[in-house]
């Protein structure tokens, strides 16, 4: 059976992170599987984890009055889900719902902040993976807001 | 440069705002077309509009999807079966179905692009196009927008089809995200692989950033660029972009030939 750490090694998110590192943060972490539709986070509830998707999809999504849950994005194998556990006030921001039986390691959000205070060398190299991520979320989420599927003016037809 | 006149078998709806007409190929050199090819159409009275021709090469009948959205494409969308139309063409140049021989094929697919890329799915189903392994991303805003969607789970067992939307409601067990995040993922040998990119100028910017940070090179990908085209030959200069003819020179383009132009703004 393989161990947190070598779980940890064979996902993306730590790729090239030294072993001494991997061990470190595998102290914070367990192995965790969510059946489908039970929630991996609540929207302002505290965060004291993130997850490292090894299998299966979650749905990111806020919950809109009169019309239910919205989907905004969808995270697949590899992917990783959650920050709010970095900043005050470490609540979440958005709901995640498993849409298939999710395997995930969830990392102890307290455990490693605590981990990343002793040791800036380690903190920095987690903030810039989290860095990396946020900024290719940040990038979707500016793609989605452009609508690059929507309807533009005519170019190959006359205009109305 | 005289249309053909073409009677409509079939008349589709594949969204609100966007249908397929099929109509018989008459035979002769000028029916064929190569997957990426466009044909004029002309809706009598209104004028003639630019269609990539969406059907399979190897069939009877020419096949095109439209988007309505404006005088012409109007006038089309009011036709039904038995209804004529007139037809020249096939104009332009395809896709390079021969640089995707042994190698691993993305075909990279926006909204209404899909159907400019749907002759390649065919000719791969058909065994005319032998990639080492085909990989079909296609985005759509919603799934209500998607086209061909009674074809698409056919397409999934034939080869590796990721869909994902923008936005979705709850019915939708797809992805929800935009195009470039899963293309980020894809397994693929960056030297072994050409690249199919063709849907909204915007989005096939995004994915071709995608694609180069993966380390696919220029010369491996090809995309289909639209102006407004209006002889189809290359004479009236409508459609003229930088030193090329989109109508003439393209739709289909390698991206190494023109990324200087690509890279200019309000070109």
């Amino acid at each position: 059976m393989k161990t947190i750490a070598g779980l940890l090694r064979e996902h993306p998110f730590f790729r090239d992170l030294n072993a001494a590192d991997i061990e470190l943060i595998g102290g914070c972490g367990a192995n965790t599987v969510y059946p489908v539709g039970e929630h991996l986070a609540r929207e302002n509830a505290p965060a004291d984890h993130f997850f490292l998707i090894r299998s299966g999809r979650v749905a990111v999504e806020t919950y809109l009055p009169e019309r239910g849950p919205l989907c905004l994005q969808t995270l697949h194998d590899g992917d990783i889900f959650g920050w709010s556990w970095l900043f005050p006030p470490y609540l979440w921001t958005f709901d995640a719902r498993a849409l298939d039986e999710v395997h995930a390691i969830r990392l102890d959000g307290k455990c490693l902040r605590e981990k990343c205070e002793r040791d800036p060398r380690l903190g920095f190299q987690l903030m810039k993976r989290f860095a990396r991520i946020m900024t290719e979320r940040l990038q979707a989420a500016r793609i989605q807001l452009l609508d690059i599927y929507g309807q533009r003016p005519p170019l190959l037809d006359d205009a109305p | 440069m005289i249309p053909r006149c073409l009677r409509i078998e079939e008349r589709r709806e594949e969204t609100p705002d966007t249908f397929t007409l099929k109509f018989s190929r008459e035979p002769g050199p000028a029916a064929d077309f190569a997957p990426g090819q466009f044909n004029m159409l002309y809706a009598f009275g209104a004028g003639e509009v630019a269609i990539s021709v969406s059907g399979s090469a190897a069939a009877d009948s020419l096949v095109h999807t439209i988007r309505s959205h404006g005088l012409v494409t109007r006038a089309l969308k009011r036709l039904r079966a038995g209804d004529y139309l007139g037809v020249r063409g096939p104009f332009g140049r395809g896709w390079p179905l021969q640089k995707a021989r042994g190698k691993t094929l993305l075909v990279i697919a926006g909204g209404l692009g899909l159907a400019p890329l749907r002759p390649v799915v065919y000719s791969l189903l058909e065994g005319k196009l032998r990639p080492a392994s085909m990989q079909l991303f296609y985005g759509a805003r919603r799934p209500q927008e998607m086209l061909y969607r009674s074809e698409l789970d056919g397409w999934s067992r034939s080869f590796d089809l990721v869909t994902t939307v923008d936005h979705a409601a709850g019915d939708w067990s797809g992805r929800v995200g935009v195009i470039t995040e899963p293309l980020k993922s894809a397994p693929l040998q960056s030297d072994q692989t050409v690249a199919f990119v063709c849907g909204p100028e915007i989005m096939m910017r995004f994915c071709i950033q995608v694609l180069l940070g993966r380390g696919l090179a220029p010369a491996d990908i090809y995309l289909s660029m639209e102006r407004n085209m209006k002889c189809a030959v290359g004479l009236c200069g409508h459609c003229q972009w930088g030193p090329n003819f989109v109508c003439k020179d393209g739709p289909v383009f390698c991206y190494a030939d023109i990324q200087h132009w690509f890279g200019i703004r309000a070109l």
